[in-house]
């Protein structure tokens, strides 16, 4: 937990500055599942970004990347949307790799 | 057979234009341009958004105007606007203020200094679209700064300073130019104008610190609050509002220079040898003026003190001018039910421990008329030093 800031030392109006604050990591609100991608059965659509209501999938421009856990709420509406059935929602203690990539290297590649 | 006509020498150019103080209004609006105005029409604010349209049709001001359809859409508006930063003006009356509350409280703890033109009337109700003070009244605790001007001269001058006073970077707040509806808003005056490009010059650039629409420089604004930070920031607007007589000394001083018209936050008249005084705010105080330069002339020792400044209250200045004084009369133009005048109460407050006996009139509710056979009375009363804390009201039936 930051330290808490007098009243002198805030920026007026309650703006919050992005880098003069302590970024959120609102994943933490979440529990149960969380998203996972087999890469072979995406085909890039993003409509799993579309639909994220948070900035919780990462996307290189038009490349599908994967999920940051540290804003994902677990609310499913990836997996739910995903036309390919390539993202899976898995326990929250179970261990994945790096951005939820749990499989595939290629897009589409089906292997 | 031929008529002789006298051609009229070239008459020299008078320096005056007749105008309302609704007009007055409008004409600094248009000279200061604002990047938006966002308004919706009510009595007796009309024509100031009428003629300040009139002026952006004519391509006079490069204003982009946005017709809302309700007052608490105009300043939601506004507030959209000077959040993106752009330098915002709005302008309302009476109930149009009261339906704008919620919203003049975000602006203000959003410190978004936008500028609102205010024609004080009547709240209902009954409904009346006559002048009193009770609008600005029910936003005196909103964390606007409240000027109340006496005529249209003060109208022109303090809404072309009013951007600069709201945008000083440590006062960032609301800024409500309050003239009486009717008296002032409706009459015509001579007022002296300044050219377009001295007012341009006056009010320079607008510079937000923080405009959302900066992308270099992201930020999140009028976010949610936890018992962790509101009071921080509650506290924040009590701070603003200390840093706004400073402000106004800077900017009042650098205006005179270019009028020879100096303001300040209160006006003395006459209250340097004075007994008897009477406090009081807006347009009534030319009235009272007069009567003091007729009760003058027969050896009376009176005097008046104008607020202008109602929010910040001047405290110290006013304790300063009227320590020493017998017995001063508050004229309060809107009521606190249950207690006695808001004017009233401040002046109370910051004369408290002085030894000046106070005394309460409510006057002119709803735009009764206030006549000066009323006013030489009261500071005849003003002898009679068991008026203590009496709460009277002129020309009441009763």
């Amino acid at each position: 937990m930051p330290e808490l800031k007098k009243f002198q030392e805030l920026p007026v109006g309650g703006t919050v500055v992005w880098d003069q604050t302590v970024q959120p990591k609102t994943g933490g609100w979440r529990t149960g599942l969380k998203p996972t991608v087999n890469l072979s059965k995406c085909v890039n659509c993003l409509l799993c970004w579309v639909n994220c209501p948070d900035t919780a999938v990462l996307a290189d421009n038009t490349t599908f990347k994967g999920f940051d856990y540290d804003y994902c709420k677990g609310c499913q509406l990836c997996a739910e949307v995903c036309p390919t059935n390539a993202i899976e929602m898995v326990d929250e203690a179970e261990t994945v790799p790096a951005l939820g990539r749990i499989g595939g290297e290629k897009y589409g590649s089906n292997d | 057979m031929e008529a002789t006509i006298e051609i009229p020498k070239k008459q020299k150019k008078i320096p005056y234009h007749l105008l309302t103080g609704a007009e007055a209004a409008a004409t600094a609006m248009q000279q200061v341009n604002p990047d938006v105005v966002s308004v919706y029409p009510i009595t007796p604010q009309t024509p100031i958004i009428q003629t300040f349209s009139k002026y952006v049709a004519d391509g006079k001001a490069t204003t982009e105007i946005i017709n809302v359809e309700s007052e608490h859409s105009a300043m939601s508006a506004a507030v959209g606007a000077a959040t993106a930063g752009a330098r915002t003006m709005t302008a309302t009356a009476s109930q149009g203020l009261a339906l704008m509350i919620e919203v003049v409280y975000i602006a203000s703890s959003m410190r978004l200094p936008i500028v609102m033109a205010i024609g004080n009337r009547a709240l209902s109700g009954p409904i009346n679209i006559h002048c009193d003070h009770s609008d600005s009244m029910l936003a005196r605790d909103s964390g606007a700064v409240q000027i109340f001007v006496e005529n249209a001269q003060e109208a022109y001058d303090f809404m072309v300073m009013a951007s600069r006073l709201a945008e000083n970077e440590k006062v960032l707040l609301p800024v409500m130019i309050c003239q009486d509806g009717f008296t002032i808003t409706h009459t015509a005056e001579p007022v002296t104008l300044l050219d377009d490009k001295v007012v341009q010059d006056f009010v320079g650039d607008y510079k937000i610190p923080y405009p959302l629409l900066n992308l270099d420089k992201v930020t999140t604004q009028g976010p949610f609050d936890m018992p962790d930070y509101y009071f921080e920031h509650k506290r924040q607007q009590q701070d603003a509002m200390e840093s706004f007589p400073e402000a106004l000394d800077k900017i009042t001083g650098e205006y005179a220079k270019i009028t020879n018209r100096t303001y300040g936050a209160i006006e003395s008249y006459k209250l340097d040898d004075a007994e008897r005084a009477i406090v009081v705010l807006g347009s009534t105080a030319g009235t009272v003026k007069d009567i003091v330069d007729e009760l003058r002339e027969t050896g009376e020792k009176v005097g008046v003190l104008k607020i202008r400044s109602f929010r910040p209250f001047p405290d110290e200045k006013i304790r300063t001018i009227l320590t020493g004084l017998k017995s001063v009369a508050v004229f309060d133009r809107a009521m606190s039910f249950g207690s006695h005048g808001p004017l009233f109460s401040e002046v109370s407050r910051a004369l408290y421990g002085s030894g000046v006996k106070l005394s309460n009139y409510i006057y002119g509710l709803g735009g009764r008329d206030l006549f000066p056979a009323d006013i030489k009375k009261i500071y005849e009363e003003l002898k009679q030093p068991s008026l203590q804390n009496d709460m009277r009201y002129i020309g009441l039936r009763s």
